[in-house]
């Protein structure tokens, strides 16, 4: 099995994780990651793929505007607003 | 006149139209009890008994007016993570405490359009990450059957509001057992349909390639009644498909009275009845076999080869689908925020504070199957794995009917056990996960209880789109209700 890196795993889930959680999970997935790794017993080679509960696919509807909800409505639960837009921490230098 | 709460769904619906009882004092008795349980089964994270009696009044002005519909002032119970307008809808989860519904999900636009009232919303593990209950971010659920022990999950208020009487019938959601396995364990139906049957729109995505919403309800035939309600497609949820969507109510009608599963043949997975099974779930199914025999139905012995591997393939299929849902909670359009002047940081300090423990661990397990390097050892790999697990189902489904097996291998476990082993959890889905990963159809009902008065449920699981076979068998194998 290859090694279970904590720390990267956890930057890219944007997690910050205590000292004691780092220890915790990082032990407890590298064992579930040993558990899940006996999918690699089964040969799989050229069998496709099932990506969800059927194989329909490609589902279109007309390109028509229909009404979303209003933009009082949809910022509603915003942490922290000014008048309709939602504000955040600066992004850009 | 029988107590309301003990009151199956039909019952109340019939009651209802005959004008032997009004909504409000169906709403009124129920509120009364599920507030007075909040303090020992604590089915319920909310509960609106202001806005639930407003709407029952409002259903009996209808009535008297000539109106009649399906589920007319009849409440349902709805589990967490399904929007609906105006109330809280936190998935049990403490980074959506203080959201706001601001749409109905289609499951219940589609109930209320059938005239039915929410009065609360069940408890249930936090983002449906669990088969306890207990990482709720508001406390645990206890079983109202077996006292003291886990009511099962995530669907666990669900299970508990309808086995408790605390709820006529309620909504669960299904993504590796947690409509059946719950229902399994507080002695109720509870039914997870094809996926594509119900629209997703308006859940809290947990795996969207395995979730679907189903009915948690007193009897089968309550669940067809809801089934009814709740199924077809909806342009809002492109996976959800364009099938007629039959009366299942009907689906008993016209069964011979002696033998109603006459021509009917039940497979028996091997690979389901193994040495883990508790000797006691194992006897009640024996006794399910049998009834099914004496009805009519003929058994055949067959193979699901792959069932082993369906635990791994579940656990990284989901936990990848996890971490992808889950980075919609960032703190920023809503839900909690942690405030920081580096915007990463924000999001790595609100995600720390809001997600409890299991969410991170299944979130971290679903990033690191995803990450460039082990995407195809892992995610890849398992998606190719999953299609093993439908052939199965396809070629069992050549041979039979339906399937015939248990639910989980062991009855419910005390409340605070197992806490800090998330293997020992994921493999009591064992018995449930194969349906979803083939996105074929399953209930659970009833099977008697072991000595010591604990639930046992049995599961049929049909062919994709083959919930009227399901209900046909369910109906004739159904307990008396005590």
């Amino acid at each position: 099995m290859a090694g279970f890196d904590i720390d990267r795993v956890a930057h890219l889930a944007r997690l910050d994780l205590t000292a004691e959680e780092r220890e915790l999970f990082g032990s407890q997935l590298e064992t579930i990651v040993a558990y899940v790794e006996r999918i690699s017993q089964l040969d799989v080679e050229g069998l496709p793929a099932t990506l969800h509960g059927h194989s329909v696919n490609n589902i279109f509807r007309a390109d028509v505007p229909v009404e979303g909800l209003p933009t009082e409505v949809a910022t509603a639960n915003a942490p922290e607003r000014i008048e309709d837009e939602i504000r955040m921490p600066r992004v850009v230098e | 006149m029988k107590d309301f709460c003990k009151m199956t769904l039909t019952e109340a619906v019939a009651g209802l139209r005959a004008g032997t009882f009004t909504s409000v004092e169906l709403v009124r008795a129920l509120i009364e009890a599920m507030e007075a349980s909040q303090s020992t089964i604590h089915a319920y994270v909310t509960i609106d008994g202001e806005g639930a009696l407003k709407a029952a009044e409002e259903a009996d002005r209808r009535r008297a007016a000539g109106e009649d519909l399906p589920l007319l002032g009849v409440p349902i119970a709805i589990k967490d993570n399904m929007n609906v307008v105006g109330q809280p809808c936190t998935a049990s989860s403490h980074i959506l405490e203080g959201y706001t519904a601001p749409y109905d999900a289609t499951v219940i636009a589609k109930l209320r359009a059938a005239g039915a009232i929410f009065l609360g919303r069940t408890n249930m593990d936090e983002f449906a990450l669990g088969s306890t209950t207990q990482t709720s971010y508001f406390g645990p659920t206890e079983n109202p059957v077996a006292r003291g022990c886990i009511p099962g999950g995530s669907s666990g208020g669900s299970a508990a509001a309808v086995g408790g009487d605390l709820a006529l019938a309620a909504l669960g959601s299904d993504t590796g057992g947690s409509i059946r396995q719950p229902a399994s364990h507080c002695g109720i139906v509870g039914v997870k349909p094809t996926y594509g049957r119900v629209s997703r729109y308006g859940i809290v995505a947990c795996a969207s390639s395995l979730d679907q919403v189903g009915p948690m309800t007193k009897t089968v035939e309550d669940a067809a009644l809801l089934m009814n309600v709740i199924s077809g497609r909806d342009p809002m949820d492109a996976t959800s498909l364009d099938e007629p969507v039959p009366d299942y109510t009907q689906a008993w009608v016209g069964a011979d009275a002696q033998k109603p599963l006459a021509g009917m043949v039940l497979g028996i997975p091997a690979e389901y009845y193994g040495e883990g099974l508790d000797p006691e779930v194992r006897a009640r199914i024996e006794e399910a076999k049998a009834r099914a025999v004496a009805l009519g139905a003929t058994l055949k012995e067959l193979s699901l080869p792959h069932t082993a591997y369906g635990i791994p393939t579940y656990y990284i299929c989901m936990t990848a689908e996890i971490s992808a849902n889950l980075a919609r909670f960032d703190g920023v359009r809503y839900g909690l925020r942690v405030p920081c002047d580096d915007v990463i940081e924000q999001y790595k300090r609100t995600r720390a504070e809001g997600f409890g423990a299991e969410v991170k661990r299944r979130v971290l397990l679903g990033t690191f199957v995803l990450s460039s390097g082990y995407y195809d050892a892992y995610y890849n790999r398992a998606q190719k794995v999953r299609t093993l697990i439908r052939r199965d189902f396809e070629a069992a489904f050549a041979q039979c009917d339906l399937l015939l097996a248990p639910v989980t291998p062991e009855p419910a476990w005390p409340l605070g056990v197992y806490q800090n082993d998330p293997i020992r959890n994921y493999l009591s889905d064992v018995l449930t996960v194969g349906v979803n990963l083939a996105g074929c159809c399953a209930i659970a009902l009833p099977a008697g209880t072991t000595a010591e008065g604990k639930p046992v449920g049995v599961q049929l699981i049909g062919p994709n789109f083959g919930e009227m076979m399901l209900f046909k068998a369910a109906k004739a194998l159904e307990l008396p209700r005590a």
